[in-house]
């Protein structure tokens, strides 16, 4: 490419982009988003939210409506896919069936024109990289299917793009393969250094995963922040809801004054908390955050309410307590088992309270 | 369907008819033909089977291995330009919206609603000295010669003192164009099937690591269509290489292909023995074509188990 970029400018750039099928189908709305060089990116939303969309605007698969796309300071509104400085993992890997692994690896750096014997050297270092050694000579349908997808992150990753783009690339596999590949893949981007921008339906896979995530909604992002902050501070319902578990009242606000509103939010009411929402809100609060007593706690500071043990699920290191609270579903309480042998201690029919701190306390507006 | 035994009245019942007719209509025929090829004739009817190879020695002297010769090649040049014109065509459709798809298939498959004889006869409307493309050169060639007289160039005869027609009639590019026109639905049908199957992944694959339109059209889609090239080239090549009724009506006194010859020896000729004999001999060439075919695939089948 040109002159590279100045190394803290963004690697990707972008800027009020729209991708609109036929006459109104809005894939992608207007979206806006800068990531990092060096960053694990991760495009995180429920199937049909445009995050592939905007993927395949990135590796040059799909044009974009409206807006502009810049990779390493070059706009790629004129850039063939063949000419950008990314590469792609497909979710079906598409490993060529009819070249070895070592052709399929080598093919990029064949096309580039690169010397045989280099060819070969670098084809055995990414095969390494991917702990696939040895393995060049197999045909594809000779891989089991966690191997061929290292053959294809080999093949993306040795032409040292300064973008790996990665579509859905662990969802073919069971669940143990895909934990083993999570750390494989932050290793591996931690080793290359490359910028990676990963497409997932799969919320854990995104937290534990992403230097930052963009949550995407119909189109649009919700919210761009790293894993601790979406969980912690959601800016919407939406986020809240998509990622981790929550339980959620809705209500009204009202200004009380300096940083403060009042809510009431079936079944509380009146609590004075911080926030600048005002008419009608949803309160919202993290399962592990709920405390469950069989007292009424003391402290002025906690949101508590009066229930009765509706259902318990025992998971071992923790308990699930459904509290009937008379809203419209029990509040979810994560409760750790701390103490052997006793489980959370709370049967089905208790009567229990359940409080969490205000400032554990969300707020969104509707 | 491991239980027929137990239902053996209904096995036979579906087994049984379409094996009388094979045996009747398709077998005894064929070995009838076969039993006449080691005969001699005897009579103005008769035929002695007399298990000589006379007639296969008589087969391959050079004049009728010339005319062999010649029909492999216009088959060859047929399938040839068929797959030039048809692989183009095929990735049209595969690629085309799929509700234009219908369509293009749909005319591609047109022709055999219409007899092949009236098709060839229109053909020639088409070729002959008086025909269509001949007009219409004519129709170009007024023009132009208007053109150069209305520039002052006129007096120079630029373009020849009158217009001679193209003689594309009666001769062996009319068969091969004949040929090609009558065996092109059979090269895209297959070409279509395999391209429709192709995993649109691979050529983004391709793309995304650099490699342009033309080089991922040579390493990725050619190769990974090749069961599908393979058959479209055994399926026009064999109905080419037997085809009687195109060199009949479109080819002059030298194009004659086998067919011809073996369409004479039943009739004009009347020597069933030699005729059985150059029959069986095209066979035995379209069953090499056929094990040839089944090799390819065989070690080319890979893209066709993904």
């Amino acid at each position: 490419m040109q002159s590279p970029a100045p190394s803290d400018a963004p690697i990707i750039e972008i800027k009020d982009v729209t991708k609109i099928y036929g006459s109104d189908v809005r894939a992608v709305d207007n979206v806006s988003l800068t990531v990092d060089r060096g960053e694990f990116f991760a495009l995180l939303g429920p199937s049909g939210c445009g995050k592939t969309t905007l993927l395949r605007m990135l590796a040059g698969f799909e044009t974009p409506t409206d807006g502009t796309v810049t990779i390493d300071g070059d706009n790629m509104a004129d850039v063939q896919a063949n000419k950008r400085p990314v590469n792609m993992v497909f979710q079906s890997y598409a490993v060529f069936p009819h070249m070895t692994v070592a052709q399929n690896v080598g093919y990029g750096l064949k096309i580039d024109g690169v010397a045989r014997k280099e060819i070969s050297a670098r084809v055995e270092e990414a095969l390494e990289l991917v702990k696939l050694g040895g393995l060049g000579a197999r045909m594809p349908d000779e891989l089991s299917g966690g191997q061929r997808q290292r053959v294809a992150l080999a093949r993306a990753l040795i032409k040292r793009p300064s973008v790996l783009l990665l579509d859905e690339p662990l969802s073919a596999l069971d669940a143990k393969l895909r934990e083993a590949m999570q750390l494989e893949l932050v290793r591996l981007q931690k080793t290359v250094g490359i910028t990676f921008v990963i497409v997932t339906h799969d919320q854990a896979e995104a937290l534990s995963m992403a230097d930052r995530i963009a949550v995407m909604e119909a189109g649009v992002v919700r919210q761009v922040a790293s894993p601790a902050e979406l969980y912690e501070h959601p800016t919407s319902r939406f986020v809240g809801d998509f990622i981790g578990q929550i339980n959620l009242f809705n209500g009204n606000a009202s200004p009380a004054g300096e940083g403060k509103v009042n809510v009431s939010a079936a079944p509380l009411s009146d609590q004075v908390l911080d926030g600048n929402v005002t008419g009608s809100v949803c309160l919202a609060v993290r399962p592990e955050k709920v405390s469950v007593s069989r007292d009424k706690p003391a402290d002025n500071n906690l949101l508590s309410i009066q229930g009765t043990v509706a259902d318990i699920a025992y998971y071992g290191g923790y308990s699930n307590l459904y509290v009937e609270v008379g809203a419209a579903t029990p509040i979810l309480a994560e409760i750790t088992n701390a103490e052997r042998g006793v489980g959370s201690g709370y049967a089905q029919g208790d009567t229990v309270w359940v409080s969490w701190r205000s400032e554990d306390t969300l707020l969104f507006a509707e | 369907m491991d239980n027929w035994r137990k239902s053996a009245g209904a096995f036979w019942a579906s087994f049984l008819p379409p094996t009388v007719w094979l045996v009747a209509f398709f077998l005894a025929p064929l070995s009838l033909i076969w039993m006449f090829s080691f005969g001699v004739k005897s009579g103005i009817t008769d035929i002695d089977i007399t298990w000589t190879f006379q007639q296969y020695a008589r087969a391959l002297e050079p004049l009728y291995l010339e005319i062999f010769a010649k029909s492999l090649w216009m088959a060859a040049v047929t399938t040839f330009i068929c797959l030039i014109i048809g692989f183009p065509v095929a990735i049209a459709i595969v690629f085309a919206p799929p509700k234009a798809r219908m369509w293009l298939l749909l005319l591609v498959i047109l022709p055999f609603w219409t007899n092949l004889l009236i098709r060839t006869y229109a053909l020639i409307a088409v070729l002959r000295t008086r025909g269509h493309v001949n007009f219409t050169l004519e129709w170009a060639w007024e023009n132009a010669n208007g053109l150069l007289t209305f520039i002052g160039l006129g007096s120079f005869n630029l373009l020849g003192d009158k217009f001679e027609p193209l003689a594309l009639l009666y001769n062996n590019t009319a068969v091969v164009v004949g040929l090609v026109y009558v065996a092109l639905p059979f090269m895209v049908l297959p070409l279509y099937a395999a391209l429709d199957r192709l995993d649109r992944t691979f050529i983004e694959a391709s793309l995304d690591l650099g490699a342009g339109h033309i080089r991922t059209f040579w390493s990725v889609v050619v190769p990974l269509a090749l069961p599908g090239i393979a058959s479209g080239i055994v399926i026009t090549f064999i109905p080419t290489l037997g085809s009687f009724l195109t060199p009949d009506l479109l080819g002059g006194t030298d194009s004659q292909m086998i067919a011809n010859v073996i369409e004479r020896q039943f009739k004009s000729a009347n020597d069933w023995p030699f005729g059985a004999a150059l029959s069986f001999l095209l066979m035995y060439v379209t069953f090499f074509g056929l094990a040839l075919r089944a090799l390819l695939t065989r070690r080319e089948g890979i893209g066709d188990r993904t």
